[in-house]
């Protein structure tokens, strides 16, 4: 025991202490983690969150429930969409207010097309813990195609402001449907290329197969959903399927599941959750009545809305897992509290200190990106 | 064999590498930047023409980057605001709420988003017709139907039917629910435009924002601040207000009127005790004659009273009101509305003197030496007579007379006005409208389904009166003769038979003046057996002495006063209302605001030098 601690104080490289932050190229936004290393492993993990603490929810009081439009989707950077609809079922729901048929058609397009666009981004990220950078560029860059489209749509690349309560803000452009089909078709013929790429890649497959497993009794402890559930535990749990939203329930598609979780498994999930993410999108194009987009929220101008007194807890199905914001309204112009209940918020808050320790130094940023972390999600 | 197949899978990406990048070369970003979809919110950019500087734009950014400034070579002007919106694009998000609230329409996003400099500054601006970058001359978002954010139709009111309005004198508009108070007061975007244009300047935004939130004790005290007749204003005003609502621009306009009204009708009785009866001070600064219980007389009589001073309202009829309770009709304005407002003045203690006649029972002269100052608003209570063929035929009747009689009649004091089967209204303005649908209530009250005519010089799509007189003339029957001039009265055996006209060309000249041109070949009788002139008001002004008239200046038949409404020659005298501006209700209790203030002045001071 004295010669452990005389070793220990002469050697203080026995422990080192590393900052594993933004400037790292493996880490997703604003994050940063301590990591106790001794030799190559990971021995203590420490999340160190505040830097992107931008006080979303209290912000949320103070604007009207028109001028949230702004803020809302902020919270995630690389899906922004969900909170918009999340925000807006939310309102609905406390106005008690029905929208439109085809607004809900509208949705799922945009939901799905966000979906794909969180999906690939998050494909391609894994190049960059893997050294595969090929992966990154070429995502990026089919990605853009889908920013575009995004832009004709709403207007903007990235914070889209498009989904709000009653409806979505404007008619379709003419002519999208088109476009957007021929999107889906240059990407599919793509697809194959993409796994030949990532997923027969034997560095890849080295690196992710039977590594940093999510054994499903974390996902029971910490209350993982989406991807890192269905994964683990084989079951098709997804909001779009057991607590239908939007008009989810009027097209066919499958959640992919399986029972053994390691990387690779949580990696290829997104690529097939994308090809499902693409049937829904054609079927709601085929689906898609015409009509009306767009219904008031409550009399009035944008400044006078007032909902009624209520609260309520709207959830959707983001590409991480279950999202939702629980809301209350006072019956005032200002949301009186709304709380986000963040899809990584589990595996990114709790499960960082418990079930990072042990992995390898290499491997703490595929921790990080396979189990879905989205830092604002965490720091908001 | 699977391995190396495995190992080779990748590889195939080398192909690539025989393709045209998709990535853009760096010269291409700067100098030939990729136009934006059409839809893009890029930066702003906004027409100052069709801007009206409401500033709705800087009340929904949720960033607070747009900031309203006045610019320069803009002049405030009725329905527009001198300001402009600024955006620092430090701090916008191009969320693109402030085009969708856009009252206007003018504000819009161009395509144009690169914006390169080293100055902060830059990008501090203000938004011009086109954004001096790459992209900044085309349009990119714009407002649609759905993402307007104004809500752009009228709340309708509930109203008495024709058929049924016109058998009687109850009141042909029911006024707002709650609901739909609420509802149209949450229109407002609370741009103060109207305020501005207002004679009043009533605080608009404010008493409707109380409705919205509520509280309508607010709203009565703000409407009391600048409108002591609210109940007579929120029925028969000529809401100036509305003509330049911001939200009329691109639809219809709020119903500012019909939301005065609604306070009025709801405000509790508590209300009127606490905020407006309560507070107003004792009296004991110095008295007030007011001639004339019009509304510019109640207007005066009510702020002199709040400003300390005791005030004796001097009244030739037999009741308070003036135009309110003996010219416009009581389907427009019940008594009770008018009493409303009549009955705060009395608790406040103003004294008044009725059925007293200044320049019979009490000269002017002796006011102004019995008074520290007197408030001259005897209004226009006769009418304008016509010169043509027979038109002194003892049968004519006029305007005024009838319409006083009219309410007399209903109020119980008097005799109902004698009304043949077929009467011919000669004027084309709100009065005229008033005589007719008058005279057609009255002939179904005798049992007669008579006729009523209207005969005016204007042609219809010119007539001075409302639309919505117009509209309602016509649906509870009158019968339009437009664009007549009458010439001479058919007279047989002593009995009116008809008028004489002949068509009328034009109205106006060049210039804007009155200087009709008739056709004089186009003869035509319209038949009748009463005749009612109302072709305007007057005041004889039969209270000014000579020595008086020496003194006092006017300018056409109108007074002419300083702008807190004292007279030139006599500084103790003050005037307002119909005898300084022409007939207008509004115009009138603005005046009485003014002259109070300006007798407070004007005896402050004097007390002063004396002193």
């Amino acid at each position: 025991m004295i010669l452990y601690l005389v070793l220990k104080e002469v050697n203080p490289l026995s422990e080192v202490k590393l900052f594993f932050g933004p400037q790292h190229p493996g880490m997703h936004g604003n994050a940063s983690v301590h990591l106790y290393v001794e030799g190559d492993v990971v021995k203590k993990a420490r999340l160190v969150p505040g830097m992107l603490h931008r006080g979303f929810e209290k912000s949320m009081e103070n604007h009207t429930w028109a001028g949230n439009l702004a803020l809302i989707p902020r919270v995630c950077v690389a899906e922004p969409d969900i909170n918009e609809l999340v925000f807006a079922q939310g309102v609905e729901t406390i106005a008690e207010i029905e929208v439109p048929e085809r607004a809900h058609y509208i949705r799922m397009i945009i939901m799905e097309m966000t979906r794909i666009l969180a999906h690939m981004m998050s494909l391609g990220a894994i190049g960059s813990p893997t050294g595969l950078y090929t992966a990154n560029q070429w995502m990026q860059a089919d990605r853009n195609q889908i920013l575009d489209l995004f832009e004709a749509i709403t207007g903007h690349r990235v914070y889209h402001m498009y989904i709000v309560a009653g409806g979505v803000r404007k008619e379709l452009p003419k002519g999208i449907e088109k476009r957007l089909l021929r999107f889906l078709e240059d990407f599919e013929r793509r697809m194959p290329e993409y796994h030949a790429l990532i997923f027969e890649n034997p560095t890849i497959q080295a690196r992710l197969k039977d590594n940093i497993m999510l054994p499903d009794w974390v996902v029971w402890e910490l209350g993982v959903t989406g991807i890192g559930m269905r994964s683990a535990v084989g079951k098709p749990y997804d909001v779009r399927k057991v607590l239908p939203y939007a008009r989810y329930d009027q097209v066919e598609f499958d959640v992919p599941v399986s029972t053994y979780s390691d990387a690779y498994t949580r990696t290829v999930m997104k690529y097939y959750e994308i090809i499902e993410s693409m049937k829904i999108i054609r079927q709601s194009i085929d689906l898609m009545p015409e009509g009306k987009v767009r219904v008031p929220v409550a009399p009035g101008n944008a400044l006078k809305w007032v909902l009624p007194k209520g609260q309520t807890y709207s959830v959707i199905e983001s590409a991480r897992g279950e999202f939702g914001y629980y809301m209350v309204s006072d019956g005032k112009t200002h949301p009186y509290r709304i709380a986000v209940r963040g899809a990584s918020f589990p595996q990114g808050f709790l499960g960082i200190d418990r079930y990072m320790p042990g992995v390898r130094l290499d491997d703490a940023a595929l921790w990080y990106d396979t189990m879905g972390i989205c830092t604002p999600e965490i720091d908001r | 064999m699977d391995k190396i197949k495995k190992l080779f899978s990748p590889i195939r990406a080398w192909k690539y590498a025989f393709n045209k990048p998709v990535t853009l070369p760096m010269e291409d970003i700067i100098d030939r930047p990729r136009e934006s979809q059409n839809n893009a919110r890029g930066f702003h950019v906004n027409d100052h023409t069709l801007c009206i500087g409401c500033g709705a734009c800087s009340e929904i950014c949720p960033t607070e980057a747009i900031v309203m400034v006045k610019r320069a070579g803009i002049e405030d002007k009725d329905g527009a605001l001198a300001e402009r919106p600024t955006i620092d694009y430090g701090r916008c998000c191009f969320c693109a709420l402030c085009v969708d609230i856009c009252a206007s329409g003018s504000l819009k996003m161009s395509k144009a988003y690169l914006l390169n400099a080293t100055s902060p500054d830059t990008y501090y601006r203000m938004p011009e017709v086109s954004f001096d970058s790459s992209g900044g001359d085309k349009i990119g978002y714009e407002k649609t139907s759905e993402s307007d954010l104004l809500v752009l139709e009228r709340q309708g009111m509930e109203q008495v039917a024709s058929e049924e309005a016109r058998e009687s004198f109850m009141e042909i508009l029911k006024g707002f629910s709650l609901e739909q108070a609420r509802i149209e007061a949450a229109r407002c975007i609370g741009c103060e435009i109207c305020v501005k244009t207002c004679p009043a300047n009533m605080h608009i935004p404010e008493y409707i924002d109380s409705i919205w939130k509520g509280d309508l004790k607010k709203g009565l005290v703000q409407m009391y601040e600048t409108n002591p007749l609210p109940g007579v204003c929120g029925s028969v005003c000529t809401h100036k207000c509305e003509t330049v609502c911001a939200i009329g621009n691109r639809g219809e306009s709020v119903a500012i009127r019909w939301l005065k009204r609604y306070i009025v009708d709801n405000a509790p009785a508590s209300a009127y005790e606490e905020g407006v009866v309560q507070p107003v001070s004792k009296p004991g600064r110095g008295r007030v004659a007011v001639v004339g219980g019009g509304p510019a007389g109640m207007s005066a009589s009510y702020y002199l009273r709040t400003l300390g001073y005791e005030v004796d309202l001097i009244e030739s009829q037999a009741q308070i009101g003036g135009v309110a309770r003996y010219g416009v009709p009581a389907y427009r304005l019940p008594e009770s509305r008018l009493n409303k407002d009549v009955s705060v003045l009395e608790k406040i203690g103003v004294k008044m003197i009725l059925n007293t006649k200044v320049g019979e029972q009490v000269s002017l002269e002796d006011l102004g030496e019995q008074y520290d100052a007197v408030f001259l608003s005897t209004g226009l209570p006769e009418s304008r007579s016509l010169t043509m063929e027979h038109g002194d035929h003892p049968d004519i009747g006029y305007a005024m007379p009838l319409l006083a009689a009219a309410r007399s009649y209903l109020r119980g004091e008097g005799p109902a006005p004698e009304v043949s089967d077929n009467a011919i209204v000669i004027g084309g303005g709100n009065v005229a409208f008033d005589v007719a649908r008058t005279l057609l209530r009255l002939q179904r009250e005798k049992g007669i389904e008579g006729e009523v005519k209207l005969v005016s010089l204007e042609t219809e799509d010119v007539l001075p009166a409302d639309l919505e007189e117009i509209q309602e003339g016509r649906e509870e029957g009158i019968q339009y003769f437009c664009g007549f001039g009458p010439q001479a009265v058919a007279v047989e055996e002593g009995r009116i038979q008809g008028l004489h006209t002949v068509k009328c060309l034009s109205v106006m000249d060049a210039a804007c003046c009155f200087n009709p041109v008739f056709d004089h070949d186009q003869k035509s009788l319209i038949s009748g057996s009463q005749i009612f002139v109302a072709v305007g008001q007057m005041n004889p002004h039969s209270y000014f002495t000579q020595s008086l008239l020496d003194q006092v200046k006017f300018k056409g038949p109108r007074i002419q006063v300083s702008q807190w409404g004292q007279t030139e020659g006599l500084p103790w005298l003050f005037a307002g209302g119909d005898i300084v501006q022409g007939p207008d209700m509004i115009h009138a209790i603005a005046d009485g605001h003014r002259a109070a203030r300006g007798i407070d002045q004007y005896l402050q001071e004097k007390w002063r030098e004396n002193a």
